[in-house]
């Protein structure tokens, strides 16, 4: 069936199956990679992007349902060649090592702090839950969300 | 693992959802956050062969008081309900379990409507409601039925929703200042609990404890005659047959349901 | 200024961070172009015959292309086991024909069109299966009467090592006092966040190339090529991104030797990507060690003897796993000075998911067999662990140091390790801590758990003596190529590599490109894995940027007319310079003007080498439920020579919270039919954020003399110190309520009934006490 999304900024329209997944709507139709496939049962949030602005497991949304909505991926947020202040924190904090599920990591933060923009390392953990890493221990995640946060509450225009 | 084909139709209206239902008969499932559904599905344990989106619908979602009730929309997210000073003020048990399912991602899409109807006994939601003493309005093609939480929850994963009909809202009598207590027993923050209880107003319910949330009656009972709280959650495991996993035996969920009980009475004492 | 030891943010990030990095599902190459996609019908029983399977009902289904049996693949030889010493009838066949031997083997191959295709003609699929007798608990596979996975060999026994027989019967005579006990090692899933993938193409020349997440393209290729009956030169390996590995991904899995047979048979390129729930059952596990420690000494914390008995749980097949007992022994007595000691092992079959190697792989075990029974023995002498174990280290050393088992440490001080952890933690501070709650009676009861370590990194191989190789060549533009045996999956070698070869060219980094994991490229190499990178591969780097200088300073000669000993490489312009002379100069990237410049260099390390530690453990527990909460982690872990304190402390986190995870939350779950039943994300309890403290790293170099960076490798010290320092300070937060273990992981339910027997054990008044009253702060 047709359905019509806006992925990045960019209006798309395609005929999907509606058994086709958010995640591979967005990696094998529109060959937007980032967001990867690292469980069964809606876990590991590795395909985690933005809907409409919130977080949400792309693996566990048909791509039916986001139609006439705004998806928002990794590929979507640095400007130009700048990086996005949560992708520049966790590149300056070492929050990522095989990067698989750096992605997911990186938008569940963004949503995390656009709800709390001044979490405490405990918010940050609960925030970040859903999310697994098995490189990192989540010791570097957690400073370089908290890292990002102190970036983007000194620096309001670059907060989106 | 993703799902077994099937045909998609998105309803334009409650109504139109129920016409579909009654037209696709026991092959047809509804979708509100598919955070219930969609992951039986795409292990395959659920094969419906044609899903009716109801997630669109904004009439099912929203939060408002009806006299002395508190309302809710079955298509509200659990976000929406963990966050509104609405619930947070008349049922703040509520808010409290919308706030613990899942994570973050999970609960900008599940609704409050999709975990009850799924019957989850180890589930946070169908646990609160009971607590509550809240209940389902469920819609169908005769008209609109409230049932009791008691009564809705009918067996594992089942309830006693008809195949034609619809939750449309959940009714939580409103309680502000009523104290509470709330224990969700797991592994890792964002798992299922292993054994849930859920105190507010007199009533105790259990996750995970039995095929449907259970109340405590022997605990409640024992409150109601003026025991001392550590008295009566010694009895939270009575009448309970708990099954066995991974986790937890019989014998150590009975336990667990003791202690817990005692730490949510406690907390509800202040 | 150097740039060595320095906090140096990765090269590799921006890609990862912007577009996500190219993981082999993601690949997009010509090559690739209509492949087909492979799907894999697998067994539910962990053992049975199969008397049938009738594929024609999935042929139909659509989209399906093809579908193959064991039947359709009579020309494939059965993989051997890969060591000589095991037993040679324990064969592995791509698909299973007659016989499955564990829950998730493949069975049948599906091919179709699209990806969603495999999944639904897969359900059509009708095999017939007949039971057979199941054996799921190592022990039990020993047993005369057990069920054999291969009846033609002699049992299910694969290889031992030493022999339990010829033990001294006299090892522990004049011990005071002597503590026996059987402990779990337990079967884990190494879980990396990308599951197992392939894409394989064959071109008109008859050349297979193949896209596989590895640890190493030239081990990958290797085994391919054998598995195929192909020369190494018809093998091309690509080595994509790789999501993680930790042991799991070395050689090639027989999935990814089916992907490239269907590519032939159909003549069209093919791929695969396996789920999660696959993984946990198809990619080998880690652990699985059944021990028994004997511990002997004198009242006084002296040591005497001790005794390490193995059963190894090989899986279904023997891999990886079936040979790292071997590991385990060598490091037997660890970083103590045991007078005497002595170890066996057993590796035997059950009709389980084969062991391979995970984080340590054989090491983590040793020493959570010596640390377990070094808190045995201070236990049941009433002394403090810490002290038990400063007794007994080995004083410190800077000459090399041979144990009785044949290691050979080359730089150490333990105490001093242990001395720092201690201060770090307030060792003090948190022993009167423990004494007040427990004075108090609280329900959160704190533990404190220490551990001391040694491990072995950076061992040879069948191959030869440790070593590995670096290319380095200079371009004209000013521009450097790297190219490296190792194979990075995380570990940062694009920055690293390029720090060593800056440091020495003087070329920035950003001008510096890395390769790896290219066999045509980079045909020979050792891969990463046993923490061996750093040591021989950095080194190799190091050692051929040093190379090309001089080369390079031959040719400065030749070209300014000078001798070259006149000459002086001036790191900070890049160029070499007529000393005395500042205008007489010469770039280096001008040297490669009219001849390649490029050197190929191999370093070769005398020997494995030692890196060692202590961490500290504190947890709460609750006893009322027996949930575990680990608080804080301070650890001590000594590589030697750090070059990029940014990465090393990341792989220092990332082995602490793996260590952890098995000490107190994951485990793989069978039930006695062999079903797993840890079989998704949602039950195998892969640790997660709020699970897991931030870490407190303290800072030890002891540099080793092997090579000229001075470094050991710290990819696995932190599992291997973490894993019983946790289970230490669980057992040690209700030790005085009369629990002397608990084995791990220490889930609430184990930790709940060991206090429930500690209080059986302790009299009828004691056992019915329940634990009362409000928890932690965060429940309501």
């Amino acid at each position: 069936m047709k359905v019509q999304l806006t992925v990045n900024g960019e209006d798309r329209c395609d005929d999907v199956e509606p058994r086709l997944l958010l995640v591979h709507y967005l990696r094998q139709v529109l060959g937007l990679r980032a967001a990867n496939v690292g469980c069964d049962t809606t876990s590991c949030g590795a395909c985690t992007v933005l809907l409409n602005g919130e977080s949400v497991k792309s693996c566990t949304v048909l791509t039916v349902q986001a139609d006439g909505q705004e998806v928002t991926t990794a590929e979507g947020l640095a400007r130009d060649d700048e990086l996005h202040p949560v992708q520049a924190a966790f590149r300056q904090e070492h929050g990522l090592q095989c990067g698989f599920c750096t992605p997911g990591m990186v938008m569940a933060a963004i949503g995390l702090l656009a709800e709390n923009p001044h979490p405490t390392e405990t918010e940050v953990r609960q925030g970040l839950e859903g999310n697994f890493c098995r490189c990192t221990g989540y010791h570097n995640i957690v400073r370089a969300v908290l890292a990002a946060a102190d970036m983007m509450s000194s620096a309001p225009e670059v907060a989106k | 693992m993703i799902p077994a084909p099937f045909e998609y139709a998105r309803a334009e209206s409650a109504g139109h959802a129920l016409d579909l239902l009654a037209e696709h008969g026991d092959e047809a499932k509804l979708l509100a956050g598919g955070h219930s559904l969609l992951p039986m599905m795409k292990v395959r344990l659920a094969v419906p062969s044609m899903l009716i989106d109801i997630g669109a619908l904004r009439e099912l979602a929203g939060v408002a008081i009806d006299g002395d009730d508190l309302v809710i929309g079955a298509i509200t997210r659990h976000a929406e309900v963990a966050g509104s000073d609405l619930v947070r003020a008349q049922a703040p048990l509520l808010a409290w379990s919308a706030a613990q399912v899942g994570d973050p991602q999970i609960r900008h899409r599940g609704t409050i409507g999709g975990s009850l109807a799924h019957a989850d006994p180890a589930a946070d939601l169908p646990m609160a409601l009971t607590a509550l003493g809240g209940s389902v309005e469920l819609t169908g093609p005769a008209g609109r039925r409230t049932v009791t939480a008691d009564d809705f929850f009918a067996g594992y994963f089942e309830t006693s929703m008809e195949p034609d009909e619809m939750l449309t809202a959940v009714r939580i009598p409103r309680q502000p200042g009523t104290p509470w207590g709330y224990q969700k027993f797991t592994r890792r923050s964002n798992d299922w609990a292993i054994v849930g209880v859920a105190a507010v107003g007199g009533r105790v319910a259990l996750a995970n404890m039995g095929a449907t949330p259970l109340r405590a009656l022997a605990v409640e009972q024992a409150l109601a005659a003026g025991a001392a709280p550590a008295d009566a959650a010694a009895l939270a495991a009575e009448g309970t047959e708990p099954g066995e996993d991974i986790h937890a035996d019989r014998a150590y969920r009975q336990h667990l349901a003791r202690v817990l009980t005692e730490r949510a009475l406690a907390h509800q004492a202040g | 200024m150097s740039i060595l030891g320095t906090r140096v943010v990765r090269i590799e990030d921006p890609a990862f961070l912007t577009r996500g990095a190219v993981y082999t599902d993601d690949v997009q190459d010509e090559q690739l172009d209509g492949a087909c996609h492979v799907f894999f019908v697998r067994s539910p029983l962990a053992h049975a015959r199969i008397n049938s399977i009738d594929l024609s009902a999935a042929r139909d289904a659509p989209g399906v292309i093809a579908a193959y049996t064991a039947a359709d693949l009579v020309d494939v030889p059965e993989l051997a086991p890969m060591m000589a010493a095991v037993d040679q009838h324990m064969t592995q066949p791509l698909l299973a024909g007659d016989v499955v031997r564990y829950a998730g083997e493949p069975v049948a191959v599906i091919v179709t069109e699209q990806p969603y295709q495999g999944e639904d003609a897969a359900e059509l699929a009708d095999v017939d299966y007949d039971p057979l007798p199941v054996v799921v608990d190592m022990s039990d596979a020993l047993r005369d009467d057990a069920p054999r996975l291969f009846p033609a060999a002699a049992s299910n026994v694969a290889i031992t090592f030493g022999d339990a027989a010829t033990f001294d019967t006299g090892l522990f005579d004049g011990c005071e006092v002597v503590v026996t006990r059987t402990i779990e090692n337990q079967r884990v899933a190494p879980a990396p966040m990308e599951t197992r993938a392939a894409a394989a193409a064959w071109g008109q020349d008859g050349r297979l190339t193949a896209w596989i997440p590895n640890q190493g393209a030239q081990g990958t290729r290797a085994a391919l090529a054998a598995m195929l009956g192909l020369d190494q030169s018809d093998v091309r390996i690509i080595t994509p991104a790789v999501g993680g590995g930790f042991g799991a991904k070395f050689g090639a899995d027989p999935e990814a030797g089916l992907v490239c047979l269907v590519a032939k048979r159909l003549g069209r390129p093919a791929r695969w990507a396996e789920s999660r729930n696959e993984n946990l059952a198809g990619m080998t596990h880690g652990r699985a060690q059944r021990q028994t420690v004997t511990i002997g000494g004198s009242r006084d914390g002296t040591v005497q003897a001790y005794r390490l008995e193995v059963i190894q749980d090989c899986g279904a097949y023997p891999k990886i796993g079936t040979i790292l007992p071997s590991l385990t022994l060598l490091m037997t007595p660890g970083p103590y000075a045991f007078p005497r000691a002595e170890s066996a092992a057993v590796a035997v079959l059950t009709n389980t998911t084969p062991i391979g190697a995970y984080r340590g792989a054989g090491r983590p075990e040793a020493t959570a067999a010596v640390e377990r029974a070094m808190d045995l023995f201070a236990a049941e002498i009433g002394a403090d662990p810490a002290q038990v174990r400063r007794k007994n280290l080995l004083p410190p050393f800077t000459e090399p140091h041979k144990t009785a088992f044949g290691a050979v440490y080359d730089t150490g001080d333990y105490a001093a390790a242990l001395d720092k952890v201690l201060a770090a933690a307030d060792y003090a501070g948190l022993r009167e801590e423990q004494a007040r709650r427990r004075e108090a009676g609280e329900i959160s009861q704190l533990g404190v758990g220490v551990s001391c370590y040694v491990e072995i990194t950076g061992g040879g191989s069948e191959a030869g003596p440790p070593n590995e190789n670096g290319t380095v060549e200079v371009h004209p533009d000013g521009r450097a190529t790297i190219l490296t045996g190792t194979s990075p999956h995380g570990q940062g070698h694009e920055t690293v590599w390029a720090m060593l070869a800056s440091q020495e060219l003087g070329i920035p980094m950003d001008k510096i490109t890395v390769k790896w994991g290219d066999t045509d490229l980079i045909p020979e190499g050792g891969g990463t894995g046993g923490s061996r990178s750093l040591q021989q591969g950095g080194a190799a780097v190091r050692q051929a940027s040093l190379e090309l200088i001089e080369v390079a300073r031959q040719r400065a000669a030749d070209r300014l007319e000078v001798s070259a000993s006149d000459l002086v490489f001036d790191v900070g312009q890049s160029q070499f310079e007529v000393a005395g002379d500042p205008d007489a100069a010469v770039p280096l990237a001008g040297l490669a003007e009219t001849e390649r410049l490029f050197v190929r260099s191999v370093f070769s390390a005398p020997g494995p080498t030692f890196p060692f530690g202590a961490h500290v453990a504190v947890v709460e527990v609750d006893t009322g439920t027996g949930k575990v909460s680990l608080r804080r982690m301070i650890t001590v872990d000594d590589a030697g020579t750090v070059v990029n304190p940014l990465l090393a402390e990341g792989q220092r986190h990332g082995g602490i919270a793996q260590g952890a995870a098995q000490a107190f939350l994951e485990e793989i779950i069978y039930d006695s039919d062999g079903n797993l039943l840890t079989a998704s994300f949602a039950d195998y309890p892969f640790l997660s954020a709020t699970e897991v403290p931030s870490f407190e790293l303290v800072d030890m170099a002891t540099p080793t003399t092997y090579n000229p960076l001075g470094a050991k490798g710290i990819g696995e010290a932190g599992t291997i110190g973490s894993t019983p320092a946790v289970q230490s300070a669980v057992v040690d937060a209700v030790s005085h309520l009369g629990v002397r273990h608990i084995d791990m992981p220490t889930s609430p339910q184990r930790v709940w009934r060991a206090l429930q027997a500690a209080r059986a054990a302790a009299g009828p008044a004691a056992a019915g006490q329940t634990a009362a009253g409000p928890a932690a702060e965060e429940d309501r």
